[in-house]
């Protein structure tokens, strides 16, 4: 599934309320590279030491972590924090990476929006709904902080640094995994706002899923934003064609309610807004090379 | 009372029907959307209420007739309502295995609650919404009738296009709430709730006012609304639901009837409201992934999924079907999946007669391929494998040449590297 070039693949559930916030602000926080110091909260833990070691071995930055109790401890040859103020005054992290419980996630996340983290990456699945949306609420009236997720995979930069889970071996430039929870603190609109602006993305591969209508939303700014004779190609596969209505399909938002949220429904909005849609995710790449052979971009 | 109802505020979409998309506008208003999670029965849902202050019709539970007719005695009311307890909806219209017909009954005598309890209890009551044998009734609700002078409709609900929980009303209770979002959108109220404020007393006011509540009835509906939104909060609700939203015709403002949905994130931390489930209506099969923590659903055909990530899971079903075939499931294991359920998921797989073959997409992120391929060794040689097993393992814990070996050449096994 990986292509030459510099393709972005987004994973991402869209929120908007439709009044702007000066959470936009942080969007550019989005952009990670070597350079870039990372802590981990939750360090200590199992998932937290074994990602903490994988992406030491990928090359991230990786400066330190947070493990309320353990903090003056050494772990992985690495500094352990109480606390995440801690940790970024000592350390001077730009981001964090977020392996801890559901029950404690939130809370965690807060943490480091108080510490004025600029990304934070949050790994867990299943943190209580309205505890994310307490997060949201704080979230979208700050601008210091970014947040991907949570219940999603991370953010990498192929070669520089990788903040999250997906196995780095497998990835080309630029990814962002944006997770499929309903309350969540980056979307498609922000990712492909990033994308389309930044010189080095020549095309847009965006994955999405039945449940909300983030899709359509992003739809709706691809019109505005990607239309015309600059317009980047935009290939696109949405995943639950045939997923049965009324069904949770295990993500917390992937739910078609009573007709909406449908696949059919996003990939027409999509296709509208001049999206290329892929039926299977196996052809996203070859999708996406026959765009830019047609544009004449190779 | 059906659980499969279909509800959606704003002119939208209704089931099956071949309306135009929203537009943006119209997709900035909030969507109330049935879910099959938590099952709670009615009298669950209404204790669960009235311990949180909200008036709801009086009532008592009973699981034989002479409970039944004693409570109708206790309850003193003016007309008794009795009302089998199943989870599927439809219940008035339904039939029971007994002869009698209709799960919901009106009487002023309290010895009729006793003589119809007798043919409900034990029997088994058949309604549209459940399968051709019915359901059988273990519970009966015997409550007192109120008289419902006007209905309006009530629901509370967290909504991602508002980032938070929102309170949407309609004075056009009692019916289709989605009938009204398509015909008279200007009927449907919606007031915006900030988490860390609460609601508003202005905000509760105005939505009775639009509801219909007049006089002192406006101030009593406001403080009903009040309750639900703290029970919301307090239950971890994704949404309440109340139709109708009901007067009566001496002044009290009660629920008559509502369905909540709980987050299932938060069963942590609700675990006295999550011991309640019934699960007694569900499909067996899932009942049992649920016992092991896997997410399964059952689709028609005959082709077995097992994947990790509900994303990855819902595009394989979606790649089955782009080929020509039927996936006879959708089974996300997750990220921390142990062997054991490696194990267990297979075995359910397996013993499900449609599956004519079992397709397995891996790709760890999180989840090790080496515990996905010990577990799956395991199962096939203790459960004799007989149908084709096509595997796909790619990511954390296969080496980066390729597929992993398989351990038993005698299993009938492919492997494969990409989708």
């Amino acid at each position: 599934m990986a292509h030459r070039g510099l393709l972005a693949r987004l994973l991402v559930a869209v929120e908007r309320s439709g009044v702007r916030h000066c959470y936009t602000g942080s969007r550019q926080n989005l952009y990670i590279d070597k350079a870039t110091k990372v802590i981990c909260q939750g360090f200590t833990g199992k998932q937290g030491t074994f990602h903490s070691q994988q992406a030491l071995e990928y090359g991230t930055n990786l400066v330190g972590g947070v493990s309320p109790g353990k903090g003056g401890r050494s772990h992985l040859n690495l500094p352990v924090f109480n606390s995440v103020k801690e940790a970024k005054e000592s350390t001077g992290a730009d981001a964090s990476v977020i392996y801890v419980p559901p029950p404690f996630a939130a809370a965690a996340i807060f943490e480091s929006i108080e510490a004025e983290i600029p990304l934070v990456v949050c790994i867990t699945e299943g943190i209580p709904q309205q505890d994310m949306v307490r997060v949201k609420h704080r979230l979208l009236r700050q601008s210091k902080t970014r947040l991907i997720g949570p219940n999603c995979p991370g953010v990498i930069n192929p070669g520089e640094c990788k903040i999250g889970i997906m196995p780095g071996h497998i990835h080309m430039k630029g990814r962002i995994g944006i997770g499929g929870d309903p309350f969540n603190g980056t979307d498609f609109i922000d990712c492909l706002d990033v994308f389309l602006k930044d010189p080095k993305t020549e095309g847009i591969i965006l994955i999405g899923e039945i449940g909300g209508n983030a899709e359509e939303n992003a739809a709706d700014f691809l019109q505005q934003h990607n239309m015309g004779p600059n317009a980047k190609p935009v290939v696109s596969f949405i995943a639950g064609l045939t997923a049965p209505p009324g069904r949770r399909m295990g993500h917390a938002g992937a739910i078609i309610a009573g007709g909406k949220g449908g696949a059919k429904e996003k990939i027409a909005a999509l296709q509208h807004a001049g999206v290329i849609i892929s039926m299977s995710p196996a052809k996203l790449g070859s999708t996406i090379q026959k765009e830019f052979e047609k544009r004449k971009l190779l | 009372m059906a659980a499969s109802l279909t509800l959606k505020v704003a002119g939208s979409l209704r089931k099956g029907a071949g309306r135009p998309a929203l537009g943006p506008r119209q997709t900035q208003m909030v969507r109330i959307i049935p879910a099959r999670w938590l099952n709670l029965q009615e009298y669950q849902s209404k204790k669960i209420m009235a311990d949180h202050g909200v008036t709801v019709q009086r009532f008592f539970v009973a699981d034989n007739s002479q409970d039944a007719l004693e409570a109708a005695k206790r309850l003193k009311a003016k007309e008794i309502v009795l009302k089998a307890q199943i989870l599927a909806g439809g219940r008035g219209k339904g039939s029971f295995t007994s002869g009698l017909k209709g799960g919901v009954h009106l009487t002023k005598n309290p010895d009729d609650v006793g003589q119809l309890a007798k043919q409900m209890l034990g029997y088994n009551l058949i309604t549209k919404q459940t399968a051709k044998e019915g359901v059988k009734v273990n519970k009966v609700m015997v409550a007192e009738a109120l008289d419902i002078a006007r209905e309006t409709y009530l629901a509370i609900l967290m909504d991602r296009a508002c980032n938070g929980p929102v309170i949407v009303g309609s004075p056009q209770g009692g019916m289709d709430i989605e009938e009204v979002a398509a015909t008279k959108p200007e009927l449907i109220f919606k007031e915006v709730i900030d988490i860390f404020e609460g609601v508003r007393g202005d905000q509760a006011l105005r939505m009775a006012a639009n509801i219909g509540f007049k006089g002192p009835l406006q101030q009593q509906a406001a403080e009903e609304i009040q309750k639900l939104y703290s029970l919301f909060l307090k239950v971890d609700a994704t949404q309440v639901e109340v139709n109708p939203f009901g007067e009566t015709p001496d002044g009290q403002v009660v629920c008559f009837d509502a369905k909540i949905n709980f987050d299932d994130n938060a069963e942590f931390r609700q675990k006295e409201i999550f011991s309640q489930d019934d699960i007694s209506e569900s499909d067996p099969l899932e009942s049992e992934a649920a016992k092991y923590d896997l997410k399964y659903i059952g689709m028609d055909g005959n082709i077995a999924c097992f994947v990790n990530g509900a994303g990855l899971a819902m595009a394989t079903c979606d790649i089955i079907d782009l080929h020509g075939g039927k996936p006879a499931n959708f089974l996300d294991l997750g990220g921390g999946v142990q062997e054991n359920q490696v194990y267990q998921a297979f075995k359910l797989l397996t013993a499900d007669p449609r599956v004519k073959a079992i397709l397995v997409n891996i790709f760890g992120g999180i989840v090790n391929c080496a515990i996905i391929a010990h577990g799956i060794t395991k199962a096939c040689r203790e459960l004799k494998l007989e149908v084709p097993l096509v595997v796909r393992l790619e990511g954390t814990g296969t080496p980066q040449t390729g597929s992993p070996s398989p351990k038993n050449r005698q299993m009938n096994f492919v492997p494969t590297i990409s989708i």
